[in-house]
């Protein structure tokens, strides 16, 4: 029988998948903002796993809260990095250093 | 026996598919890669009994966030063989932290189904007679208004900042000024003259 402790270890899973993409596409921004959604999502199973298995709903009234912080995240992120393509060209997070003054 | 056939079918697809987003040499294929993650996702939590974050999951994700990613990916030109350029560097460092992690959450998971937590009143039990968007609606509506609201107003200040951010006003070209083709009357525009033989008419 499908339990709680499956979801969890789909979930974490999916959060080290996030964390692995975060560190090995440095040269892609558009791609690290991808692996932070994955992360997002993943804690968005989390909750609503525990939900089911506590048989609580506000893990999932939670889940949506946390969907439309990742929403916000995604169009501000991707809003920066068109005005930082537009600057610099370059997507890289490698020479990210115009706040260095 | 079907339930069980279904998660494992949607698990092994999204974590899958959440390898390829990371892995795609081309940004564009981690989109799609990212799509079907999004949709498998969808596919564990209608097991779990949560379909409305299920749906919410496919509107929201698969039909706004993922297109705007595509939009973007789409929009910058970008050469994709350059940023393939240093992945190896860091993929050393990155497996390593990404095992640690794997081996600190199995822990934790070790620890909390071992028990002994005590995990205190259920705030909102769930009540198998009452559809799932019903009942996250009445929950929504009143105990968790304010915090509903919240996020709307999360979204608001995502919206403008994304606007703000992206708009650049250009000197280079001459955009149409609507208020005043509107108001430019014909008396101010044209003038009747009657010049004399032979007199110009001054502009």
């Amino acid at each position: 029988m499908i339990g709680v402790t499956h979801y969890l270890v789909v979930s974490a899973i999916l959060f080290t998948l996030g964390v692995l993409g975060i560190f090995m596409n440095r040269k892609n921004l558009i791609v690290i903002l991808m692996a932070i959604e994955l992360i997002l999502l993943s804690v968005n199973l989390n909750l609503v796993a525990f939900s089911a298995a506590l048989g609580d709903l506000v893990g999932q009234v939670f889940a949506m809260f946390v969907l439309t912080v990742a929403a916000g995240e995604a169009a501000i992120g991707l809003a920066i990095l068109v005005i930082y393509f537009r600057g610099r060209g370059t997507i890289s997070v490698d020479d990210v250093n115009r706040m260095k003054g | 026996m079907i339930q069980i056939l279904a998660f494992y079918l949607f698990a092994a697809v999204v974590v899958a598919s959440a390898a390829m987003t990371i892995l795609a040499r081309n940004p564009v294929h981690s989109v799609l890669w990212l799509i079907l993650a999004f949709f498998n996702a969808a596919g564990l939590m209608v097991i779990a009994g949560a379909e409305f974050i299920a749906m919410l999951l496919v509107i929201v994700y698969v039909g706004a966030v993922a297109v705007l990613f595509l939009f973007v990916v789409m929009m910058l030109n970008i050469d994709f063989a350059e940023l393939r350029a240093g992945v190896m560097r860091y993929a050393a460092i990155g497996v390593a932290l990404a095992v640690a992690l794997a081996a600190e959450i199995v822990i934790a998971v070790g620890a909390w189904s071992a028990g002994g937590l005590e995990l205190g009143r259920r705030i909102a039990p769930i009540d198998e007679s009452v559809p799932n968007i019903e009942a996250v609606g009445q929950l929504l509506y009143t105990r968790y208004l304010f915090v509903f609201e919240a996020a709307g107003l999360v979204l608001l200040v995502a919206m403008i900042g994304a606007i703000v951010l992206t708009h650049r006003q250009r000197s280079d070209v001459r955009p149409q000024n609507i208020s005043r083709q509107i108001n430019r009357r014909s008396k101010d525009a044209t003038r009747n003259m009657n010049p004399a033989v032979g007199q110009g008419v001054e502009l």
